[in-house]
């Protein structure tokens, strides 16, 4: 008995068990540095092939066969449209789905179909937006294949993150602020416009910008709703036929012809500078308002 | 006096009054415009559903259902050497699976990997470097990953196996791993954080050493948050369009090699629409069968995926 006792005693087996902590340690350091490694490779080899096709010329040229006087005007243009058309259209309606929900719903099966519809349509491949597209403002509305249409769709597609990220910027207004204005006599629709909105900004601002930099870089539901590949004239108006940056660029990667490889790079990169620009500025306002808040 | 002061105040309360009742229309409209706002999403998801059944309708009425999701020829657009088009959908489901499963082999083990790392050991300042660096990744343009998986994934590939295929499987799958990384690393490190930090401090006074408390105690108890997030990763790579239209071939092909050229879901569609096809043609209308498929196929998974997430949120 007493020898079985000593046997099943709690042995420590310390060394043996640092040496796995080591090993799996080792493990989480290596899948860190597979995600940075694949990040810095990325950029690297975007900037290496792609600087040197870099010149002013490339931002202010159409689209040509000869990769050498092939720029990206055209598609610039076209997503400038298509960023001012979704901003148009989902910012308005998203922050009011958001103050509806926060400020309005009653607790019932309608908010929480709307809700769970919500969440669900941040999962719904871009793809099928294109479609969407497609089928209702082209074949139905007959809105043309235009930047209108391209808009349109643009701004379903980035509604769910404009109304989730709204959310949270209203909710986080503190409800004293609520209280005082009602207190004061103001009614629903006057502490949202005069008290919540205006505390909610910078988080709606925040969240506004991710929304726009998710929209610029989705070529999939452009090309469903048939952007153009190839384009020689710079949008003046809605209802024009347009390109973007990322269908541009995709249609330099396809082309196996010499220099283009290289024209793709230089897109991506021209798209990364807008793209890093505008997160930029999103987390200016982020810092600026948090220290603000702490004062 | 009495009167004197009615009559003064009349015309003020009359004001007033009025005042209100301007007021209580403009309530009514912004409560109607802010309701109508929030109904346009649920608009938007009808609109989504009733334009993928009704036009597969068209599509249904010429090839059974039955043939559509059993069969494993993929030819709408060219007719075979017998001048025969097949509708066998299977093929495109095939290459999406495949994409997919290569991506998940790379995501999952790197991305819970990061989990673990930045939740359990990084010190706050580290953690706040490279905590942000590796959510870049999420935010770079899918087309951007193509580029990167045709110029630079596949050559490197193709200099390890000289069998490779140009436009292959594995190599998109790679490059989509890399891409959904940061999804399953953010989801499943919110999971870990929420792990209530008494389990930790009793493992550690029990003698555990920090690798047994980090997967012994918050791994399996952030679990249902860790799979939620591969569920919610795998659907958007099925998804995922851009990256596997460039890099991983049009060719649909019932494979599991990944040293193959297929083509997804995704890729079958832009390849139509790049064509424009004429409206109400039957390749137009499969467009909209091949929507609907995929749209189920990531709506049942996005469905799995947030039920598992409240789930584990409602157990602390």
């Amino acid at each position: 008995m007493a020898f079985a006792d000593r046997d099943r005693r709690f042995r420590p087996k310390l060394p043996r068990r640092k040496r796995w902590g080591t090993a799996v340690y080792a493990m989480l350091v290596l899948s860190i540095l597979v995600g940075i490694v694949g990040l810095v490779t990325l950029i690297a080899q975007v900037v290496v092939e792609g600087a040197g096709w870099l010149s002013f010329g490339f931002i202010t040229n159409f689209p040509s066969r000869f990769p050498e006087r092939a720029g990206v005007w055209a598609a610039l243009w076209g997503t400038v449209w298509i960023m001012g058309i979704t901003f148009l259209f989902a910012v308005p309606v998203g922050v009011g789905a958001a103050v509806y929900l926060e400020e309005y719903a009653p607790k019932n099966r309608l908010t929480r179909l709307i809700e769970l519809n919500i969440a669900n349509l941040a999962g719904v491949p871009s793809i099928v937006y294109g479609l969407l597209g497609l089928a209702v403002f082209i074949s139905l509305l007959g809105l043309g294949r235009t930047l209108l249409t391209g808009g349109m769709t643009m701004g379903l597609l980035v509604m769910p993150i404009v109304i989730i990220s709204s959310r949270e910027a209203i909710r986080a207004v503190p409800s004293t602020y609520r209280e005082a204005a009602y207190g004061l006599g103001a009614t629903r629709f006057q502490v949202v416009i005069g008290v919540v909105l205006p505390q909610a900004v910078p988080g709606i601002m925040t969240g506004t910008i991710l929304a726009m930099s998710r929209a610029i870089g989705e070529a999939a539901p452009m090309i469903a709703i048939a952007a153009l590949t190839f384009v020689t004239f710079a949008p003046t108006g809605p209802m024009d036929r347009f390109t973007v940056l990322p269908i541009q660029i995709y249609s330099w990667v396809q082309d196996p012809r010499e220099g283009f490889s290289g024209l793709a790079a230089a897109g991506i990169i021209v798209l990364l500078v807008v793209l890093l620009s505008m997160n930029a500025i999103a987390i200016l306002i982020r810092n600026k308002t948090q220290t603000r808040s702490e004062e | 006096m009495e009167p004197t002061n009615n009559m003064e105040r009349g015309p003020a309360l009359q004001a007033s009054l009025g005042r209100r009742r301007k007021g209580e229309i403009t309530e009514r409209v912004a409560h109607g415009l802010f309701l109508a706002a929030a109904l346009v999403s649920v608009a938007t998801t009808v609109g989504i559903v009733l334009t993928l059944f009704v036009q597969s309708v068209g599509f249904f009425s010429e090839v059974s259902p039955w043939e559509f999701l059993t069969g494993t020829e993929w030819s709408p657009i060219l007719k075979d050497e017998n001048g025969a088009r097949h509708y066998g959908v299977l093929p495109l489901v095939a290459g999406t699976m495949l994409v997919a499963v290569i991506a998940a082999a790379l995501a999952i083990p790197t991305g819970v990997g990061i989990a673990i790392f930045l939740s359990e050991y990084a010190p706050d300042r580290v953690r706040k470097v490279l905590k942000p660096a590796i959510e870049v990744l999420a935010g770079i343009p899918t087309v951007v990953y193509g580029y990167f998986a045709l110029t630079f994934v596949t050559p490197i590939l193709r200099s390890i196996f000289p069998e490779l295929i140009f436009f292959n499987a594995l190599s998109a799958g790679l490059v989509m791993g890399l891409m959904i990384v940061p999804m399953i690393s953010s989801l499943s490190e919110d999971a870990m954080v929420a792990v209530p930090r008494s389990l930790r401090q009793a493992a550690y006074a029990l003698g555990a050493t920090r690798f047994e408390v980090a997967l012994r105690v918050v791994f399996p108890a952030a679990l249902s948050g860790i799979v939620a997030s591969f569920i919610l990763a795998i659907s958007r790579a099925i998804g995922e369009t851009m990256l596997v239209t460039i890099a991983a071939g049009a060719t649909p092909r019932m494979t599991l090699n990944p040293f193959e050229s297929i083509q997804t879901m995704t890729a079958f569609i832009v390849q139509v629409s790049l064509g424009e096809a004429p409206r109400g043609s039957l390749e137009y209308n499969t467009l909209f069968a091949v929507g609907l498929l995929l749209f189920f196929m990531t709506l049942v998974m996005n469905v799995i995926g947030s039920i598992t997430v409240r789930r584990f949120r409602e157990s602390y």
